[in-house]
C-alpha cells in the first residue's frame, strides 16, 4: 500500500516531532510511506478568511504532489476536510488537472479514519501510562464525522477513543463539554483574538479540573493553540498529537 | 485585528474586560443548551422531524409566491386586511397608517424580531406614539434603553440584580429587590394596566399557513393573546418567508420549535389567530425586507427556513462569549452572522468572520439551515465585493505567494524559526496578537522536511 504522507506547513515548521511520529506509526502497520518533499499548505488559511480565490496556486501543487498514490493521509483533520471539500481546479485548467483533483480528493485520509477505516487497526503495540484528555476538534469530529456530536441524536462512536483505548495504560478523562470548540478557528485566533482566548482558557480549564496531566487530539493547530494557554499559565500539563501517543514505545 | 471599532471583534473584545461575567453568561446560555439536548434526546425520530422540516421549508421557498397568494386569498376571505411591505420603510408607514386611523397613540407589541429588524419602535416613538413591549424580557431591555442581545432571551445578558435596578428606576420595586418572582409580579402589576387601556396590538408571527390564512403565535407568557384579545385593533406582522403549507404540518414545526429552543416539550401558549372577532379589526402586514433578494442567492436562501429557535445562539461557543450586542444587528448569533450581510453587506461585513466554523450551529439547526457553510461562502462573497481590510489583502496575497513556492516556503520557514530562536523579540512582542495572552510554540532546530531529507531520503 503506497501511502503519501501530507504534513501541514505548521506541523512541517513547529512540531517535525507529529510528523516523525506519524510516518513511523504508519510504517509499523506496514504502509510503503512516501513523502512528496515539495508539499506545503493545503491553502485553508487563505481560504478561510474568504480569500479562496488565491488558493489556485496552492490548489495545484498540491495535486501535484499527491496524485498517484494510494492513500494521501496527514495528522490533521481540519487540513484534510479542507482538501476533501475545497480541492478543485478548474476546468479552465484543462479536464486532467480538474479530475486529478477530484482523485486526490477521494484518496485523502485523516489520521484516525485511516487508522479505523482503511487499516482496520484492532491492536496498537503502544504504552502511555498517563491521565489524558481527548481534544474534540470541530473539523475532525463535525466536519470529517471522526465521533458522534453531542447535539445529534444517534449512535455513539470515536475513531480516536476507539484507538487510545488500545494503548497500553493510558486513562481517559471525562470532560464537563465533551465537544465545545478551543477556539484556535484558523485566522480566528489573532482575528478574535479576546474571545479566542477565552474559549482556549475555558477548554484547558475543563481538562486540567478533571486531572488531566496529557492533553490529546487529531488536530495540532488546536493544541498548539491550547500548548501557548498552558505555557503562559506556566502549567506542567502538556500538550500531545493523537500520533505520538498511539506511536510512544511499549 | 479589529479594523475599527465597532465590529464584533472590538466589541467582543469589550465585552471580555469583565472575565467572570462572560463565564457568567456562557454558563447560563451553556445551561440552555443542555437543556435542548436533553429534549431533544427524549424523542427518538429527532433527525427525521428535522428533516421533514427541513423539507417542508424547501418546498415553501421553492413555490413561496403560490403559498402567499393562496394566503392572502384566505384571509381576505376570513375578514382580515392584508397589507405588503417591500422594505422596513413601507412596513413601518403601513403599521402607522392603521394607528392614525384609529387615532391611537399607545400600543401593546409582543415580541417580534422583525419589528426589530424595522427599527418600528424608535421610528413609532418620533411619530408621537408609545409603543409598549410585553415580552418580559423584551419589556426590561426596553426600560434599559437596549436592543434584546437574544431572540428568545431578549435580557439574557442582564443579572437579576439589574433587572431590579431598573425595575426600582421606572416601576418603583424597592432598591435592592432583586427576587425573580417579586419582580415577575411587579411586572404583571405593570403591563395588566398596560393590556386593558390600549386600544391596538401588535403581534409577531410564528407560523401563517397557507392553506386556511390563520397564524400561530408562539410564548410562554401569554403576552401576545392578553394584547391581541383587548384591543380593537390587532396588527400582526411577518415576514414572507414564515409561510408553511398547511395546518397539519404544525405538528413537526411546534415539536421542534421549543425543545431547541429551551427544551420545553412546546410553548406554553401557541395561539392561533383566524378572524377578527366582532368589532375588532385584524390586519396582516407581509414584509420582503430583502428576503426575496436572499431567496435569489443560490448558497444562501435556505437560510430563509429558520424559524427563530436561537439554538444556534445557546450552542454557539462565541456567541455565549461575546454576547449579543456584539453582532450590532437585531438577529445576532450565527443565523444573524447569514441573514443581516444580505441586509447590508458592508455595515455585516465583519459577522460572517465571527466564528470559528466548529459547525455545532448547523447542529443543533431544527430546519437543518448548513449555517456554518454558509460562514464560510459569505466570507467569499463579502472579499470579492471588496470588503475585505487592505492590510488582511496584503497578508493573504503574501502568505499565498509563500505557500506556493516551496523553495520560498522552504527558505521562509528555515529564517522564521531562526528569528524566533535567536531573536524572540521579533514575534514576542505587543503586535502580535497570538501573544498577547498565549505563548508561540518552541522553534524546532529543523523541520519534518529537514529531518526526512536527511534520515529517510537516500
Amino acid at each position: 500500500m503506497r501511502v503519501a504522507l501530507f504534513i501541514p506547513c505548521y506541523v512541517d515548521q513547529f512540531y517535525p516531532q507529529v510528523g516523525i511520529a506519524t510516518l513511523e506509526l504508519l510504517e509499523k502497520l506496514g504502509c510503503t510511506v512516501f513523502y512528496p518533499p515539495n508539499q506545503t499548505c493545503c491553502g485553508q488559511p487563505m481560504a478561510n478568511s474568504g480569500f479562496e480565490h488565491l488558493t489556485k496556486d496552492c490548489n495545484r501543487l498540491f495535486t501535484e504532489n499527491f496524485l498517484g498514490y494510494d492513500y494521501i493521509v496527514g495528522p490533521s483533520g481540519s487540513c484534510v476536510l479542507h482538501i476533501k471539500e475545497h480541492l478543485h481546479l478548474d476546468k479552465l485548467e484543462g479536464y486532467a488537472a480538474a479530475s486529478a483533483a477530484a482523485e486526490v480528493r477521494s484518496r485523502v485520509y485523516e489520521l484516525t479514519e485511516f487508522l479505523t477505516d482503511i487499516l482496520k487497526v484492532e491492536t496498537l503495540e503502544a504504552s502511555f501510562p498517563h491521565k489524558v484528555g481527548l481534544h474534540q476538534s470541530c473539523h475532525g469530529q463535525r466536519g470529517l464525522k471522526l465521533s458522534q456530536m453531542t447535539e445529534v441524536v444517534g449512535p455513539a462512536f470515536s475513531k480516536p477513543v476507539k484507538l487510545l483505548k488500545m494503548v497500553k495504560g493510558i486513562e481517559l478523562i471525562d470532560l464537563a463539554r465533551q465537544d465545545e470548540c478551543c477556539g484556535f478557528g484558523g485566522t480566528f485566533c489573532v482575528a478574535e483574538e479576546a474571545v479566542s482566548v477565552k474559549m482556549g482558557k475555558d477548554r484547558v480549564a475543563d481538562h486540567l479540573h478533571h486531572g488531566a496531566e496529557f492533553i490529546t487530539g487529531a488536530d495540532m493547530s488546536c493544541l498548539m493553540h491550547m500548548e501557548g494557554i498552558l505555557h503562559r499559565q506556566k502549567s506542567g500539563v502538556q500538550v500531545r498529537h493523537i500520533a505520538e501517543i498511539l506511536n510512544s514505545r511499549l | 485585528m479589529s479594523t475599527n471599532s465597532h465590529d464584533h471583534a472590538a466589541l467582543a473584545a469589550d465585552f471580555n474586560k469583565d472575565e467572570p461575567r462572560v463565564d457568567w453568561h456562557d454558563q447560563t446560555l451553556w445551561w440552555i443548551r443542555q437543556k435542548r439536548d436533553k429534549a431533544a434526546h427524549t424523542v427518538p425520530d429527532w433527525e427525521a422531524l428535522r428533516n421533514t422540516a427541513s423539507r417542508i421549508k424547501e418546498n415553501v421557498l421553492s413555490n413561496l409566491s403560490e403559498y402567499l397568494q393562496s394566503f392572502e386569498a384566505a384571509a381576505i376571505a376570513n375578514g382580515v386586511t392584508v397589507h405588503w411591505a417591500a422594505d422596513a420603510a413601507e412596513h413601518n408607514a403601513i403599521v402607522l397608517s392603521i394607528l392614525r386611523k384609529h387615532q391611537v397613540d399607545r400600543m401593546v407589541k409582543s415580541k417580534s424580531m422583525l419589528t426589530e429588524e424595522c427599527h418600528l419602535n424608535e421610528f413609532l416613538h418620533e411619530q408621537g406614539i408609545e409603543v409598549i413591549d410585553t415580552d418580559l424580557g423584551e419589556r426590561v431591555v426596553q426600560l434599559a434603553g437596549e436592543p434584546p442581545s437574544h431572540i428568545v432571551l431578549p435580557c439574557i445578558h442582564k443579572k437579576k440584580e439589574e433587572i431590579g435596578e431598573i425595575f426600582h428606576e421606572h416601576l418603583g420595586t424597592p432598591a435592592g429587590n432583586a427576587d425573580p418572582q417579586f419582580l415577575t409580579h411587579a411586572a404583571r402589576l405593570h403591563l395588566r394596566e398596560k393590556f386593558l387601556t390600549r386600544r391596538a396590538a401588535l403581534t409577531g408571527v410564528n407560523f401563517a399557513i397557507a392553506e386556511t390564512g390563520e397564524f400561530v403565535v408562539c410564548t410562554n407568557e401569554g403576552n401576545a393573546d392578553m394584547g391581541a384579545h383587548l384591543a380593537d385593533v390587532h396588527i400582526a406582522c411577518m415576514g414572507i418567508e414564515k409561510l408553511i403549507p398547511q395546518r397539519r404540518h404544525l405538528g413537526v414545526f411546534l415539536r421542534l420549535l421549543t425543545r431547541s429552543a429551551t427544551g420545553q416539550p412546546i410553548t406554553t401558549y401557541s395561539s392561533h389567530f383566524k378572524k377578527p372577532r366582532t368589532g375588532q379589526e385584524m390586519h396582516i402586514v407581509l414584509v420582503d425586507n430583502g428576503r426575496s433578494v436572499h431567496l435569489g442567492r443560490p448558497d444562501f436562501r435556505n437560510s430563509l427556513k429558520c424559524i427563530r429557535c436561537a439554538a444556534c445562539f445557546n450552542t454557539c461557543p462565541v456567541y455565549r462569549r461575546s454576547g449579543g450586542h456584539s453582532y450590532h444587528t437585531a438577529v445576532a448569533g450565527p443565523i444573524g452572522s447569514i441573514l443581516s450581510p444580505n441586509l447590508d453587506m458592508k455595515k455585516y461585513a465583519d459577522l460572517p468572520f465571527a466564528s470559528t466554523l466548529c459547525g455545532s450551529c448547523s447542529n443543533v439547526c431544527p430546519v437543518k439551515i448548513d449555517i456554518h457553510e454558509q460562514l464560510y461562502k459569505w466570507r467569499q462573497v463579502i472579499v470579492q465585493e471588496g470588503y475585505a481590510a487592505v492590510g488582511k489583502k496584503v497578508a493573504m496575497k503574501g502568505m499565498n505567494w509563500v505557500l506556493s513556492h516551496p523553495s520560498v516556503y522552504h527558505t521562509a520557514g528555515k529564517a522564521g524559526r531562526w528569528l524566533m530562536g535567536k531573536v524572540p523579540f521579533t514575534v514576542n512582542n505587543g503586535l502580535n496578537a497570538w501573544y498577547r495572552q498565549r505563548d508561540m510554540p518552541a522553534p524546532p532546530k529543523e523541520s519534518f522536511g529537514e529531518w526526512y531529507k536527511k534520515n529517510k531520503k537516500s
